[in-house]
């Protein structure tokens, strides 16, 4: 068994309204940062695992994403893994 | 009428539902705690309105999962009465039973105030005490009221006449001006394919007696009890048989 250290980006899906991230951008600009195009906000989900190979920690998180982690109808999710020595 | 209101920890619309359910409409109400598997056997379900979980991950998200859900849905896939109620109706989305999703509201603001939606869809367990087009007063309570599914599901449950309440004008106009939180077509509640599970956002629980400022909710019960209790048919299908309960 290894441990991978696992980060889930989850984050609203393209094309989806973001009020937050559209708020945050209004806030940027009134503080003139100008060249901000677009903002949008989303979750980072940190998780140690106990895996026997990476593509085992990978299916499980994927599993994971699909039953909790994120909601298919409004988000996208990524998954980024490292094992930990 | 006997309904089972499950509670979660964060619930905070139960004892609302139970009152409105005794006290006003004389029905039997009794609570079922999310950790328990046994329904008790009810004519119908509800899921209410609260902050279950602290709205932690997305409302709705962890209480989907909660022991009793399992029973919940058993109870919905066997054609039982299934109404969410706010986060009930967030519930509901997360569980599956009904489609779509309900996100941040487009103001950011958490809104409480009164509402006027319009009952589009009189021929259902839930609104046949109402006029198709009726428009009534309930209240809103939430900041993840914002209605959102993909372009096919919205078509869809605007064909199949599952959109069942709106928000409108007090004169009955869907304009943007009468959406609280921006949800698409200005959608407030959504009934299943097969007409037995409904979830809404705002609460007419809460409009059940004029000291609320509003008795419009109690229509809603109203149908619930005489689809249960005198077996009016709603689209033309013999009641039991469409629930499929008892």
């Amino acid at each position: 068994m290894n441990t991978y250290h696992i980060e889930v980006r989850v984050s609203p899906r393209a094309g989806l309204l973001d009020p937050q991230g559209k708020a945050v951008q209004s806030a940027l600009r009134s503080l003139e940062f100008s060249g901000v195009e677009e903002v949008r906000i989303g979750r980072l989900i940190r998780l140690e695992l106990k895996a026997d190979s990476a593509e085992a920690a990978r299916e499980q998180v994927d599993a994971m994403c699909r039953k909790l982690l994120a909601n298919p109808v409004t988000e996208d999710y990524e998954i980024a893994l490292q094992e930990t020595v | 009428m006997r309904v089972a209101i499950v509670v979660f920890p964060g619930s905070n619309c139960d004892y609302d539902c139970f009152k409105a359910l005794t006290d006003v409409m004389g029905a039997e109400a009794y609570y079922v705690w999310h950790r328990e598997h046994d329904l008790k056997n009810p004519d119908a379900v509800i899921l209410p309105g609260g902050f279950s979980y602290g709205d932690y991950l997305r409302a709705g998200a962890i209480a989907r999962f909660s022991p009793v859900m399992n029973e919940v849905i058993e109870f919905a896939n066997a054609g039982g009465p299934v109404l969410g109620i706010c986060n009930g109706f967030q519930m509901l989305c997360e569980a599956q039973l009904l489609p779509g999703a309900l996100v941040r509201n487009e103001s950011l603001k958490y809104i409480g105030h009164a509402v006027t939606v319009r009952v589009e869809n009189n021929e259902t367990m839930y609104t046949n005490a109402y006029e198709k087009g009726q428009v009534v007063t309930y209240h809103v309570a939430h900041g993840m009221g914002n209605y959102v599914a993909t372009p096919d599901t919205i078509r869809q449950l605007e064909a199949e006449e599952r959109v069942i309440f709106r928000y409108v004008t007090p004169e009955g106009q869907a304009t943007p001006e009468a959406n609280p939180n921006g949800a698409m077509n200005n959608i407030a509640g959504i009934i299943n394919e097969r007409g037995n599970v409904l979830g809404l956002m705002p609460h007419p629980e809460r409009a059940v007696e004029a000291i609320l400022g509003s008795t419009d909710g109690v229509g809603l019960f109203e149908s619930m009890r005489k689809f249960i209790e005198d077996g009016v048919a709603v689209r033309g299908e013999p009641v039991r048989q469409l629930a499929g309960v008892r």
